[in-house]
């Protein structure tokens, strides 16, 4: 992933470079559709390769929310989604936001699903001054690299420190935990991410790590560390990473005996998760997510029942994102009473107490939301409501 | 108590490893060539197991013959196909027909199919867990040792007792001699094929039914590790493929019992690299004269 990510930003200056010329014509007319009926957005997401299920999620979601508020248009005009599949590939995500902002001019990009993806795209936003939402993309660094943000990026979502946190609070509240196990994917920048922010608020909080162990994507037998951990007797499992090991290493922990509670963050999400693991292996199981489909919230029951309508599926976290980034660029775009990108950032940067599905939002400095988490709890292989974390 | 608990989470992993290794060496016996695609129809096999279990509604026994004899001919078709024609090139060439073999045979799969895992339902075999001294086993993992050695122990019988069994060492031993002796050399080495694969194809079910996921690039890893494990004990040498197997299996788990999980891998291969070095024809091996 990394060295794809390294070729996706070179392919992206260079691309960016040789489009100087043609980008200083385009720029008045962008978002060109100003004085038209349509004001078009563009989408680059995974809708095919390895995470297409986020992508998906993701363009369902945002296809559902442009389909309500074309209803009553905004001052008249109506959306248009402009799609782009990206393959699961950041130099894919890079051509495909190029096409979206200089030949298709879109008002605003969405996209992508994951944070590798998105982060191909920044340059390109930023040198054609197109304003880039990411629905789910949690690194840090997406809205603000090296101290200094990206003027023209936003998100739907919270960033990866702040599950961390959550979970740290959660396993002291709730668990009375005093010794923690931390076990991490040592080739994910997300799953380092989750960890450090837990061990920090965790060791603050009078907690202690006892066995911090690490594995590697693609892995398949974590049977012998998972040994080593359960001599350290933790009684608490910290395991931020992605469903396809985290299936097997829950598995594989409840075979080997560890039956204290587990507890990851988003990446947890996808039904993939419990085929591998099995419902049974699941239970005393938490993950920090953005929403969750069983909340009693009116709002979000709303959204599930509108969206189960059209796609006969419950939607997960990464419809939800799509669903309210469609909101906000909308409210954005309200706000701005004119959708050239650069009223439409400028009117986003000032997000104030958006209500959304996924909690009320409000940007802050970053371009980052602030805004509560949900923690869920599986059940017999059924993600249940536990509970809401408001940040602090 | 952790350290026999560690063992047991090796022998399982090891016997895995031994059963793919088993084919790379029965392969390298007869023909002299890696046979890369090995891993890849160790995945075939996964997959065909899958499929047997969760569309035919199969129960395990059922579904491990049905894989084997489906891979067993899967391995004949790409002997016949791929390598046959080059019998008599360079080894060099073979060795790279092997290697594009292998990723025809992934990529293909993903082409058809598309690169999402699968999971095998759980509760194909029973899953109790057995507390002895405080040193948890899971029935499963049991079950699945059994197996493997039940394998090996047919094979033991085959190569040693039954007339092809015969035809095989003969020709590894001396395909030109044994041509003389009237032994279709041909059919040998497809039977060799045929039995190797339908190991890997075995492999692959238990692999499922034991770690539950699977996916299209499964068998790189594990392929590989089973070449480990086949020049360890001695290629070409089929008890040295079910020692070599096991005792990888059981220095990685160690390895990662010691704290050092991120090395596993590392270790694995530094392992080929020292038997390379220090024991060029494995534990089991004869250093045998080239003859002239």
């Amino acid at each position: 992933m990394k060295k794809r990510k390294v070729g996706g930003v070179m392919l992206s200056l260079s691309l960016s470079a040789g489009l100087l010329l043609a980008g200083c014509g385009g720029a008045e007319e962008s978002g060109g559709s100003g004085g038209g009926k349509e004001i078009k957005i563009g989408a680059n997401v995974e809708l095919s390769g390895g995470v297409a299920s986020y992508g998906q999620s993701a363009s369902q979601g945002l296809q559902l929310a442009v389909d309500e508020i074309n209803k009553e248009g905004i001052d008249g005009k109506k959306l248009k989604i402009v799609k782009v599949d990206n393959k699961s590939d950041a130099a894919e995500a890079t051509n495909g936001a190029l096409k979206l902002a200089t030949q298709d001019k879109v008002a605003a990009i969405v996209g992508a699903a994951t944070s590798t993806n998105t982060l191909a795209q920044v340059q390109i936003a930023t040198d054609n001054k197109i304003p880039l939402i990411t629905p789910t993309g949690t690194n840090p660094d997406i809205t603000n690299k090296d101290g200094k943000v990206n003027e023209y990026v936003f998100r739907t979502c919270f960033i990866d420190p702040f599950q961390g946190t959550v979970a740290a609070n959660y396993a002291k509240d709730e668990f009375q935990s005093k010794n923690a196990a931390v076990f991490i994917d040592s080739a994910s920048d997300y799953s380092k991410g989750l960890a450090k922010a837990f061990t920090d608020s965790y060791t603050k909080a009078g907690g202690k790590i006892v066995a911090k162990e690490a594995y590697v994507a693609k892995d398949t037998d974590f049977r012998a560390t998972l040994t080593r951990i359960k001599s350290a007797k933790p009684d608490f499992i910290f395991l931020p990473g992605y469903y396809e090991e985290v299936g097997l290493i829950v598995k594989q922990a409840r075979e080997a005996g560890i039956d204290v509670p587990i507890m990851g963050g988003d990446g947890w999400d996808s039904p993939k998760l419990v085929e591998i693991a099995g419902n049974e292996a699941l239970n005393n199981t938490f993950i920090t997510n953005h929403y969750s489909a069983a909340d009693p919230d009116e709002k979000i029951q709303e959204f599930v029942k509108a969206y189960k309508a059209k796609y006969k599926d419950t939607p997960d976290g990464f419809a939800a994102l799509g669903y309210d980034t469609g909101y906000m660029l909308a409210d954005a775009i309200k706000r701005a009473g004119d959708a050239s990108p650069e009223k439409i950032k400028e009117a986003l940067a000032k997000t104030k107490d958006l209500a959304l599905v996924s909690g009320n939002v409000t940007l802050n400095e970053n371009h980052d939301p602030i805004k509560s988490a949900s923690i869920l709890k599986y059940e017999n292989g059924e993600q249940k409501f536990a509970t809401k974390v408001d940040p602090e | 108590m952790e350290l026999i608990q560690q063992l047991i989470n090796g022998i399982s992993l090891g016997s895995i490893y031994a059963l793919i290794a088993l084919g790379y060496t029965m392969v390298y016996g007869i023909v002299k060539l890696i046979n890369f695609a090995h891993g890849d129809v160790f995945m075939v096999g996964a997959f065909v197991g899958f499929y047997s279990i969760t569309l035919l509604d199969l129960s395990f026994f059922p579904a491990l013959l049905l894989t084997m004899a489906v891979t067993a001919i899967f391995g004949v078709i790409i002997e016949r196909i791929a390598y046959k024609p080059l019998r008599n090139a360079t080894r060099i060439a073979a060795l790279i027909t092997a290697i594009g073999v292998s990723l025809l045979i992934e990529y293909g799969f993903i082409y058809f199919r598309g690169a999402q895992p699968e999971a095998y339902p759980s509760g194909v075999l029973p899953t109790e867990k057995i507390s002895i001294l405080g040193v948890s086993i899971n029935s499963q993992s049991i079950f699945i040792l059994c197996t493997s050695v039940v394998l090996m122990i047919i094979l033991q019988f085959v190569v040693h007792k039954t007339k092809i069994g015969k035809a095989m060492r003969a020709v590894s031993f001396d395909a030109e001699a044994a041509k003389l002796m009237g032994i279709n050399v041909n059919n040998t080495i497809s039977a060799t094929f045929a039995i190797g694969s339908a190991l890997a194809g075995a492999a692959g079910v238990i692999f499922g039914t034991y770690y539950s996921k699977i996916e299209p690039l499964m068998g790189i890893i594990p392929g590989l590790k089973a070449f480990v494990a086949a020049v360890l004990g001695g290629i070409g040498i089929i008890p040295g493929a079910m020692v070599g197997g096991l005792l990888l299996g059981v220095v990685e788990s160690l390895v990662s019992a010691a704290g050092y999980s991120l090395w596993r891998d590392a270790v694995a291969f530094i392992v080929l690299i020292l038997i390379l070095i220090f024991l060029p024809s494995g534990l089991f091996g004869k250093n045998r004269r080239e003859k002239v």
